[in-house]
């Protein structure tokens, strides 16, 4: 009997996940489209003119591609939920964690990494400056994951409810508010001159915190879900 | 492994055990105080109505659902703590296919294998007849197709335990003629098979068992 090499186990299931994104790219594009059209109707509805626009533009973006990743976080393991596959995955000898991270780093790269392209040209219209920019790529770059990580764990303790997804934002919305206030904070302390790095710290230790438990979190939610 | 050899004179002692199941629907009792056992070289039918338990039974012995109360052995030890141990062994198909429909069948076995640790694909795709259409996505394949699909699960390499919830489901004739002609290698290669159908198989084969639920 043969179990599985991890990393063998790990790679098919991260390739798998990413060839059905690009076979299906209007679902892969729907999350990018809300980022940019949230953050385009906030820049309209303040109107012309600078008037405290840059002072909310770190809040504004963080915000925005926050709720970006929460509605794409629900297909992570429904469309598998409904084709009997996460029975399958359930099955297989391979650690369970490790494919929970493989299928969220999937999700990462396919929700969270455009948001990274993206933002520069948002932070333009919402007049935040050069200098912040490089904080604002490494703030997202350090959050993101963490929020599709969080997010995992609501999305695999409701995949079994039909309304799952308005349940998964009440759970995981209030989870994600120490990513957002270190994230804009890092942001906006860089627009104003000032040392950015404390926020970016506890974002990386966010980011370390929920790399570590939140595989072995999702992985315990799913089985519940699935019994 | 001693619990898999027979001895001549004793019973071979069983892969799966199943000591006391009660599994309660809702307010409806499925099955109380059930026990079973499955040997090398046998086949198990859970045959009865729709409604009578068969899948949540497949799936309490499969550990993916816990019974109200009692519990499962896997070579006489709680199935729980070796978890790795048994899914290593068993290959399941479910009532749902889980098959990928942005994925072709070749893409999809693959998959599998990756999951399974090891696998042939091409064999399994070339036995269930696969061949022409394994490289378009499984979207555009019929329902009987993708069950096929499906159960060449099956065959990407040799484990002791198969367990199918209505393995015949969306088959065709020929289709179930080779499902057959699979059970009956499973079992004479002294594997094990666990099954649910509405339908009875037919008798005789040696090994061959059958359980009714919901009587």
């Amino acid at each position: 009997m043969t179990a599985p090499a991890p990393g063998s186990a790990f790679f098919g299931m991260l390739r798998r996940d990413l060839r059905i994104a690009f076979r299906s790219p209007v679902e892969v594009l729907n999350p990018l489209l809300f980022f940019v059209i949230v953050v385009t109707l906030f820049r309209l509805g303040t109107g012309p003119g600078e008037h405290g626009v840059a002072a909310l533009g770190p809040g504004v973006l963080w915000l925005a591609a926050l709720l970006a990743t929460l509605l794409g976080l629900d297909a992570l393991f429904r469309a598998d939920f409904e084709d009997g596959s996460l029975e399958q995955i359930l099955l297989s000898p391979a650690p369970l964690p490790l494919l929970v991270a493989a299928k969220v780093l999937a999700h990462w790269l396919i929700a969270g990494l455009p948001l990274l392209v993206l933002a520069p040209l948002l932070a333009g219209a919402l007049g935040l400056g050069g200098e912040s920019l490089p904080v604002l790529l490494l703030s997202l770059a350090l959050g993101g994951p963490v929020l599709s990580l969080v997010g995992a764990i609501g999305v695999a303790l409701t995949v079994g409810l039909r309304r799952g997804g308005t349940i998964v934002a009440l759970l995981v919305l209030p989870l994600y508010v120490p990513v957002l206030v270190f994230g804009a904070q890092a942001v906006s302390a860089a627009g104003a001159g000032l040392p950015a790095a404390g926020a970016l710290y506890m974002l990386s230790a966010l980011l370390v915190l929920a790399l570590v438990l939140s595989p072995l979190a999702t992985a315990a939610a799913l089985r519940i879900s699935l019994s | 492994m001693p619990a898999d050899s027979a001895t001549a004179t004793g019973a071979p002692s069983p892969l799966l055990e199943a000591r006391g199941l009660t599994c309660w629907r809702g307010a409806r009792l499925l099955f109380e105080d059930l026990h079973l056992s499955l040997t090398p070289g046998e086949m198990l039918e859970i045959h009865g109505p729709n409604g009578s338990g068969k899948t949540t039974l497949l799936r309490v012995l499969c550990n993916l659902t816990h019974p109200e109360s009692g519990d499962v052995h896997w070579r006489g030890r709680a199935l729980p703590e070796q978890r790795e141990a048994f899914l290593a062994a068993l290959r399941y198909v479910g009532h749902q296919d889980g098959v990928k429909f942005m994925l072709t069948a070749r893409e999809n076995l693959e998959v599998a294998a990756r999951l399974a640790g090891a696998g042939e694909v091409e064999p399994a795709l070339r036995r269930f007849g696969l061949e022409s259409v394994a490289d378009q996505p499984v979207r555009a394949l019929s329902a009987g197709q993708r069950r096929r699909a499906a159960l060449a699960r099956l065959l990407l390499h040799d484990v002791p335990l198969w367990v199918l919830d209505e393995p015949f489901t969306a088959l065709d004739e020929e289709g179930a003629v080779l499902m057959h002609e699979l059970l009956a290698q499973q079992v004479g290669k002294r594997g094990a098979v666990l099954l649910s159908t509405h339908r009875p198989l037919a008798r005789g084969a040696p090994g061959h068992r059958r359980l009714e639920l919901g009587r």
